[in-house]
């Protein structure tokens, strides 16, 4: 107690902060930190969930490597971001354009495009399920037979299956990317536009060389959000795949899906903390490309 | 005395009492996984063990199938959760391994005994002079068939051959204008039972055996093994009764009156017969050419756990001798419709005359039980199979030569 009395007022206002910062800073620890550790020494062992763990060394990452599934979710891990990224942008961003410009039932529609968001994943994934089922009860296919059109496998296909469970995926997205570059939009400020009005300037110039640069940490927030969303995609794939976990010959399977499989149907711990410790890799390389292209700004 | 004394007095005495009556009766915990005509099962059969044991409380707990092996190995080395314990029986070795069950005591439950009264698929749990677990019920595969679909399509009884079986669905098949399948006359699909019948009824049907070394070494590679995946997704490709993927799930397209004959397990009664408007009829699986049948059966079983000590583990052992006794296997085919594990009551006159239940106790005289390393992961080595021909036009030798190397390679990494 003596000592906490001679501190000064600077020094007690240290302790205090220290003292109210505990709080988070433990939580961390106990529910962040200590587990990421663990998960690091599990890929060193092997367990099976029941049994004692053992070590196995660098086994679990040398099996990863030479695992053709591995390289196969890799990829397809990889054809989710690269392509659902770049669409989910564009397509928000032109809605978010034309919505700002709308005075027309504007509440009500934003509220239509933001309503996917708060939608469960799960049920969601179940309802497009049904919509790509093959005649009789598939809705997309049903059309197309009525109009005389072949059938299509959507998620029966190592082609189409990725793309048709990405659509969802994209769409579920939309709503919170289109509120949060209406937000950037409505940030600019209006001087702006009046002076390229005034100079008749046409409207393409305006978009690319006013409303896009200014929107640049928009951008960059929604590519790295994302980005990570799309890195980590689990719930669509896994609900429209069950019964096949990870579609025809693994064509769907995602990063996240196969850790999941490793772990709770083949318990193999080990192996599957391998594999988030190459997923943490990937997003940790994934953000900090990010972040210092945000720099740059 | 105040209010505040008088509140504390009674709670007091109240918990004295519960002390009290804890002290006299030994409450032991049974642990299974959630599926709804088991918990009605168990709970009558705790019920009637009460009665008959006025001194011993079982409470039980269930789980959500993907929780329920997280949980259980959590919680028995941290001495909390069952004293008996629900598991698959091809989850013995993992257990035993792990040091979560202990053997049977061999005063109440002689080896030799056991060995004469159940079927001999139950022999897997023993191990010397001692059983690790036992079941109270197994199971078994049979042809589901729907009785309006026959009616309409003029068949008056089910099939007996694999002939019959492709030659009866084809008359039940519909397509639209287009070609498109609305109606199939069989289901087909490796990720339900399918995988079962393939490995232990369709390669041996065409003269194979699946399995050598007590199931270590992949065998189906082979001219029977080709035959086999030949006919298998020949019903879906020239024979053309049946689509894989057609109405998402072959339970589902069963259940909804578009699938004329569905093979599945004796745990789909239940919902079968709680599906409005289906009338269907079971048959045995169908025979080859030379009239030889197979089937294939799993079951689950129950142990006690190493967490059961002193008059808990007195207590356990009664339980155990309940719900492995002739009665409760008779209430459990009754509750849930998982077959006695006992030819003795499987066997009786009604039961295997059961226009329901008969198909699949029938089944169980010449069923084979497949000792898994790890049940989804075979049964995806054999889903790939298929879809490496289905979808990627593979020929079914190079196929399943593919297959064999995977699933070779699953065993050795478990037995290693």
């Amino acid at each position: 107690m003596q000592v906490y009395r001679n501190l000064s007022i600077k020094q007690k206002q240290i302790v205090w902060a220290w003292a109210f910062l505990a709080l988070p800073v433990i939580f961390y620890v106990v529910i962040r930190f200590y587990p990421t550790g663990n998960a690091v020494l599990i890929s060193f062992q092997d367990w099976n969930l029941l049994g004692k763990r053992t070590w196995a060394g660098m086994e679990n990452y040398l099996k990863l490597w030479s695992d053709p599934v591995f390289w196969k979710v890799f990829r397809n891990t990889f054809a989710y971001l690269i392509i659902g990224t770049p669409v989910s942008l564009v397509i928000s961003f032109v809605i978010a354009y034309h919505l700002d410009k709308l005075r027309f039932m504007h509440g009500f529609l934003r509220m239509l495009y933001f309503l996917p968001f708060m939608t469960s994943a799960v049920a969601m994934a179940w309802v497009w399920r049904w919509f790509y089922q093959p005649v009789p009860i598939g809705l997309f296919n049903n059309f197309l037979a009525a109009v005389g059109i072949p059938q299509i496998e959507f998620l029966r296909s190592t082609t189409n299956a990725l793309p048709a469970i990405l659509a969802p995926a994209v769409w579920a997205g939309l709503g919170f990317q289109v509120i949060i570059f209406m937000a950037g939009l409505r940030a600019i400020p209006k001087s702006y536009y009046e002076a390229a009005r005034i100079d008749g300037v046409p409207w393409w110039s305006v978009l690319f060389e006013i409303t896009i640069p200014l929107l640049k940490p928009t951008i960059v927030f929604i590519v790295v959000f994302s980005s990570i969303g799309f890195l980590r995609i689990f719930d669509h794939v896994f609900n429209m795949t069950t019964g096949d976990p990870g579609g025809p010959l693994n064509s769907t399977k995602p990063l996240v899906l196969m850790i999941y499989n490793s772990a709770f149907t083949d318990f193999d711990m080990g192996y599957a903390a391998a594999q988030t410790v190459v997923l943490f890799l990937i997003l940790l390389i994934v953000s900090l490309l990010q972040l210092r292209i945000l720099r740059d700004r | 005395m105040t209010p505040m004394k008088n509140w504390t007095l009674a709670a007091a005495t109240g918990i004295a009492a519960m002390l009290g009556s804890a002290a006299q009766a030994v409450e032991i915990e049974y642990w299974q996984y959630f599926f709804d005509a088991r918990v009605t099962a168990m709970e009558q059969l705790i019920d009637n063990f009460e009665a008959a044991n006025p001194d011993i409380t079982v409470t039980m707990t269930h789980f959500p199938y993907a929780d329920y092996r997280t949980k259980v190995a959590a919680a028995i080395p941290a001495g909390e959760g069952p004293d008996v314990v629900q598991l698959f029986y091809g989850w013995l070795n993992d257990y035993v391994a792990a040091e979560l069950i202990q053997p049977l005591p061999a005063d109440a439950f002689p080896p030799d005994q056991i060995e004469a009264d159940f079927f001999p698929m139950v022999g897997a749990m023993r191990d010397g002079d001692n059983y690790w677990a036992l079941p109270t019920a197994v199971r078994s595969l049979a042809l589901f068939y729907n009785e309006r679909l026959f009616e309409e399509a003029g068949i008056d009884a089910p099939p007996e051959t694999l002939d019959e079986l492709v030659e009866l669905a084809a008359k039940m098949t519909k397509r639209d204008g287009a070609g498109n399948m609305t109606q199939a006359g069989f289901t087909i699909g490796m990720n339900a039972q399918d995988h079962h019948w393939f490995r232990e009824v369709l390669v041996r049907q065409m003269g194979g055996e699946p399995y050598m070394d007590d199931y270590r070494t992949v065998n189906y590679n082979s001219d029977a093994g080709i035959k086999a995946i030949e006919f298998y997704t020949g019903l879906a490709g020239d024979d053309g009764v049946a689509a894989f993927g057609f109405m998402d799930e072959p339970q589902a397209a069963f259940k909804a009156g578009r699938a004329g004959m569905h093979i599945d397990g004796s745990f789909r009664i239940g919902s079968l017969n709680k599906t409005r408007g289906l009338k269907w009829g079971v048959t045995e699986l169908p025979a080859n050419a030379d009239g030889e049948r197979f089937n294939y059966s799993s079951y689950w079983v129950n142990a006690i756990t190493t967490k059961a000590e002193g008059e808990k583990y007195d207590a356990a052992v009664k339980f155990m001798a309940y719900v492995t006794s002739d009665e409760a296997m008779q209430i459990w085919l009754d509750v849930v419709g998982e077959l006695p594990a006992k030819p003795s009551v499987g066997m009786t006159e009604a039961n295997a005359s059961d226009p329901v239940f008969g198909p699949f106790i029938r089944g169980l005289a010449y069923a084979n039980t497949t000792k898994f390393a790890n049940e989804s992961g075979q049964r995806q080595i054999l889903m790939d199979m298929v879809q490496r021909m289905d979808i990627e036009g593979q020929s079914a030798a190079d196929s399943i030569a593919v297959a064999a190397e995977a699933e070779q390679k699953l065993l050795d990494e478990y037995y290693q």
